[in-house]
């Protein structure tokens, strides 16, 4: 074949100088851009720093100097203890169940938001709102009228001999409900953005609809899918209102990490209660920084699409 | 593979998008279809690859019903407007996806599939790039991976959604020649879309011309260029002066102007005169159907470009020889070549 073709480099030099230089740019818009005089400044980080200090960095701080009070021994004691332990076992089984069900509830309705045209698609991403806009004790009343004694279910559920209310179920299903829009909300705006051009190619090549989900759409959104996870995560731990509506607060069976130190701060264990709390804060800590460096990866993902 | 289109429709909304096509492409053949944006090119193209259902018609390949099968079944190679490569495969991955996808039975091994990347990057030349990300590639070498791509699974039909839309003139140009040679080549039937007159005239065997969901001629380059069909194709296609005329007794007149043009077998009322700009020759006033006052004169590469308010009321723009002697100020005589008066 005698074909020729003069080929652009990829990225060549000049390309590579042009963008050093709206960098450049970009930074002396920003010198421009300062112009209030030195004392505001001044005023404005000082008041930041003391509102940052007073709200996160001082109760973070108060957290671990009262779980320690007593030493690291009194520390570990507490967490030893037996209804320590079956409130953090509660807590990982509630986490897992509700993450594992709303990371495939949020893929799916991802899925067919970003991808799909249907009527009633606006209705249907409100409806995934619907828990950040509830109080979280509605949400677990809502389990107690349907699950409970005398709800709708009641009768029957006590008829067959299923405990959901004040047990496991009824505590990861109140989780599930309030912590659904995580995974969701993180996977629509970015399987927006990508389009169906992929999955049309994929599928025009032969591949079928799994095929098509696991090798193209999955590889593509799954930084996205690991921030909601780890979103979900957190708010799955650390969820009171809904879980103590539907709990029962039976000690050792029906506590979950926050419950519990609620009920060790009422009875003046003070040392226990902060211990519990420190492993939440430290979820906190380690959610943080985990989710920058998944905001990291998304916004590279951006980059390279981006041409 | 022959492609068989008949009457097809497909709305969105209220808006056609097709508005009855019919469509016979014959087997090698390259084609394009050209119209503007909104003509229902690119929907024509998508519903052929399974990509998008008409509401109404029939597509067939080789005479069997090509709508009972999905894209999946098609076997139709698509080349997408922005290349839609994976993003997160590197370009051997990408080439190779569609040989991964088969059915267990009919999957080749591993080996053959390496052969075949191997073979379809040498044929688009960008061996050297099997182990880079779609992201560090250029647009032109976005491109021809997509377009290896989609001959990796051997299709029976080529499809192509402006190809070289995205990409800067010059590498345009040089992928025109490439693909024109590529066709010839493999030699699969293939449909390409372009908005880009000189593209459809200058890569294809023969050009559809659409407009608002409807085809308004198909023909060699050469028919369509030089005998359009409808007004809209002469107006589309080449340079073009564009004059409202008006046809009555026999005579033909441009505002009150009677023009000394035939008016044998044209129906009366109003109309539009069409010329190509470079068919307008230029002569001495009074020698001409057309007279008027040369505005003033550009170069304009082979040709000098002169703005012409005709004694009619119109002004033109026309293309004239370098050589031919031409001054802001000067009354001319304008006879055109060729011309065709359409009604409406």
């Amino acid at each position: 074949m005698t074909m020729q073709i003069a080929d652009s480099v990829s990225l060549s030099a000049s390309e590579a100088k042009a963008r050093a230089k709206a960098r450049a740019h970009a930074a002396a818009a920003r010198d421009n851009l300062r112009t209030e005089p030195r004392a505001v400044r001044i005023v404005i980080i000082a008041l930041a720093v003391m509102f940052l200090t007073v709200f996160v960095v001082l109760p973070l701080v108060v957290v671990f100097a009262q779980a320690f009070s007593r030493g690291l021994l009194a520390y570990f004691a507490a967490l030893a203890e037996p209804e320590a332990m079956a409130a953090i076992e509660l807590t990982l089984i509630v986490a897992a169940i509700s993450v594992g069900l709303n990371l495939v509830f949020g893929l799916v309705a991802a899925w067919a938001i970003a991808k799909f045209d249907f009527k009633g698609k606006t209705f249907l991403i409100t409806l995934i709102d619907l828990p950040f806009s509830v109080s979280p004790v509605i949400s677990g009343l809502v389990f107690v009228l349907l699950f409970g004694a005398q709800g709708y279910f009641g009768t029957w559920l006590r008829d067959h001999d299923i405990q959901i209310l004040f047990a496991v179920p009824g505590i990861a299903l109140a989780t599930t409900f309030v912590t659904f829009p995580f995974v969701a909300r993180a996977l629509i705006p970015l399987m927006q953005e990508q389009g169906t051009q992929e999955e049309e190619a994929a599928i025009s090549l032969g591949a079928s609809g799994l095929q098509t989900f696991f090798r193209v759409t999955l590889p593509n959104i799954k930084w996205g899918v690991l921030y909601g996870v780890l979103l979900c995560n957190a708010r799955a731990m650390g969820e009171f209102g809904a879980v103590s509506v539907v709990s029962g607060h039976i000690r050792g069976e029906t506590n979950t990490m926050p419950l519990l130190v609620e009920i060790l701060y009422n009875e003046y264990q003070f040392v226990a209660a902060f211990a519990i709390a420190s492993l939440l804060a430290m979820l906190a800590l380690i959610t943080l920084i985990v989710k920058t460096v998944l905001e990291r990866h998304l916004d590279e993902g951006e980059d390279a699409s981006d041409h | 593979m022959t492609i068989e289109v008949k009457n097809l429709v497909k709305k969105f909304g209220s808006f056609a998008a097709l508005d009855g096509v019919d469509l016979k492409v014959d087997n090698g053949e390259l084609l394009a279809l050209l119209g503007p944006s909104g003509s229902g090119k690119t929907t024509l193209l998508r519903i052929i690859a399974g990509l998008d259902w008409p509401d109404s018609g029939e597509v067939s390949f080789n005479g069997e019903d090509a709508l009972a099968q999905g894209a999946r079944e098609r076997h139709v190679g698509f080349v997408f407007q922005h290349y839609a490569l994976f993003r997160h495969m590197t370009v051997f991955e990408n080439v190779a996806f569609g040989l991964r996808v088969q059915p267990r039975a009919v999957r080749k091994d591993e080996a053959s599939i390496r052969a075949r990347v191997k073979e379809l990057l040498d044929l688009v030349q960008l061996d050297w790039l099997a182990d880079r990300y779609p992201s560090q590639l250029s647009g032109g070498q976005r491109q021809r991976i997509a377009l290896a791509r989609a001959l990796a699974i051997e299709p029976r039909i080529l499809l192509l959604d402006e190809p070289f839309g995205a990409l800067d003139a010059k590498v345009r140009k040089e992928l025109r020649k490439w693909l024109r040679s590529l066709h010839h080549e493999i030699n699969v039937t293939s449909i390409f879309v372009t908005h880009d007159q000189e593209e459809a005239l200058e890569v294809a065997n023969r050009v559809v011309v659409m407009d608002k969901g409807r085809i308004e001629q198909i023909g060699s380059p050469d028919d369509v260029y030089e005998t359009p069909a409808t007004a809209f194709v002469h107006g589309f296609i080449g340079e073009c002066i564009e004059l409202p005329v008006q046809v009555a007794d026999g005579v033909i007149r441009l505002g009150e102007q009677p023009l000394k043009l035939a008016a044998d077998g044209l129906v009366p009322g109003a109309s539009r005169l069409f010329v190509r700009r470079h068919d307008m020759l230029v002569g001495p006033p009074g020698s001409g159907a057309f007279e008027g006052a040369v505005q003033h004169v550009r170069n304009f590469g082979p040709v000098q470009r002169a703005e012409v308010a005709l004694s009619g009321g119109e002004t033109i723009e026309i293309d004239a020889p370098r050589d031919k002697e031409l001054r802001a100020g000067d009354t001319i005589g304008l006879e055109p070549r060729r011309y065709r008066i359409f009604a409406g």
